[in-house]
């Protein structure tokens, strides 16, 4: 009999109709195979269905900078990847998106899983949130905060068609409310 | 292994003497600054790229050129001032162990384009130790410039990733990198055949 934790598991790696089975096909559809990453509570099951399907090469970076310049030689060197993160980490970033992707034109796909709302405790998290949007306007990057499921297929989609396309980064905010977010526990 | 007692060599000179060995449109990554006014001044190749920001990032580019095209090697021009914004992409690399990935930094011990003033790590830090730490096993310090181009042939037959530092004298940079990203990054790809011109 499976327990309660491995009936979880085999539904979050089965089913497409989950937020990180969508990250994850839609990554297919559009030939991304390149994730670095730098973990997120929240982003576990996508990293660990990343890993398990050999499409993907999937690894852990020191830091979010360092896999923005991994995806963006593998773009010019003609393979396409994402980073994945969460707000802290997109944070260090101002830098690498105004001297690399942005001047650069380089179709820089951003996944960030969002910390410092709804329902916060982390007053350090809550604080680094209010930054991302703000970074992200000032160089008029695309972005889109997704809280709903039957929305995101579309938006994942078709960003990453608009990223490749028009040769620009985006930005896609994984809000709480689409993933359940880090709840208070320890 | 790890000391330096090695020959203090010109960055435009070791650069050029690089550049002359390639025959397999080889790819070169040049860090900010003199690193990359040198790769621009030692002959431009369109297999070439030029970094005009975000310090640091050479390896991790190169890294990714690397894994896009496995069967290029790859060369990254580094500075030692820019290595240690990005000591942590030396792990990432020893742990993906791109079988066509080599990485030179030029130490001079300064951040030289903005005033020559020592790096926090200057003479004390040693890089081909930091790396070998980080699990780059194939490190080495380049005793002279003959010394240099025995360890970039080893570098290019073997199929591991491989780590050359040399110590520099304080010249700056010969040429000046063209400042138009957009063009820098097109000629790449063509160079690299990813893309076509129109």
């Amino acid at each position: 009999m499976a327990t309660a934790e491995q009936q979880i598991q085999a539904a979050q790696g089965s089913s497409e109709k989950s937020w990180h089975g969508i990250v994850l096909q839609t990554l297919k559809r559009n030939e991304i195979s390149l994730i670095p990453y730098v973990p997120d509570r929240v982003l576990t099951p996508l990293i660990k269905n990343l890993h398990a399907d050999p499409y993907f090469t999937t690894f852990a970076t020191a830091r979010e900078e360092e896999a923005v310049g991994i995806v963006s030689g593998a773009w010019m060197g003609g393979r396409r990847g994402a980073v994945l993160m969460q707000t802290s980490g997109f944070a260090t970033l101002a830098n690498v998106l105004a001297s690399l992707a942005v001047p650069y034109q380089i179709p820089l796909i951003m996944f960030v899983s969002e910390r410092g709302t709804l329902g916060e405790f982390n007053y350090g998290q809550s604080l680094v949130c209010r930054t991302m949007r703000p970074v992200l306007d000032s160089l008029a990057l695309e972005h889109h905060t997704i809280t709903r499921l039957d929305e995101f297929e579309f938006i994942a989609d078709r960003s990453i068609k608009q990223a490749v396309t028009t040769q620009a980064p985006v930005a896609l905010i994984l809000n709480p409310l689409l993933t359940g977010g880090k709840v208070f526990d320890k | 292994m790890t000391t330096r007692n090695t020959k203090v060599m010109n960055r435009y000179d070791v650069t050029s003497r690089l550049i002359g060995k390639l025959k397999h449109e080889e790819a070169v990554i040049g860090g900010i600054g003199n690193t990359n006014f040198d790769l621009w001044a030692a002959g431009h190749r369109p297999q070439n790229f030029y970094m005009l920001g975000s310090m640091g990032l050479a390896f991790p580019i190169a890294l990714g050129v690397a894994l896009a095209q496995p069967d290029r090697r790859i060369f990254a021009l580094e500075g030692d001032g820019s290595l240690l914004m990005q000591l942590g992409a030396l792990s990432t690399i020893a742990a993906l162990k791109p079988k066509n990935l080599i990485m030179i930094v030029m130490d001079n011990g300064i951040y030289q384009i903005t005033g020559a003033q020592p790096t926090p790590a200057a003479s004390v830090a040693d890089i081909v130790a930091i790396a070998i730490g980080s699990g780059l096993a194939n490190s080495a310090w380049a005793a002279d410039e003959e010394d240099f181009e025995r360890l970039v042939d080893e570098a290019m037959s073997r199929s591991e990733p491989s780590f050359i530092a040399i110590r520099i004298d304080d010249k700056p940079g010969v040429g000046t990198t063209r400042r138009d990203p957009v063009q820098i990054r097109e000629r790449f790809m063509h160079g690299l055949g990813v893309r076509e011109p129109l």
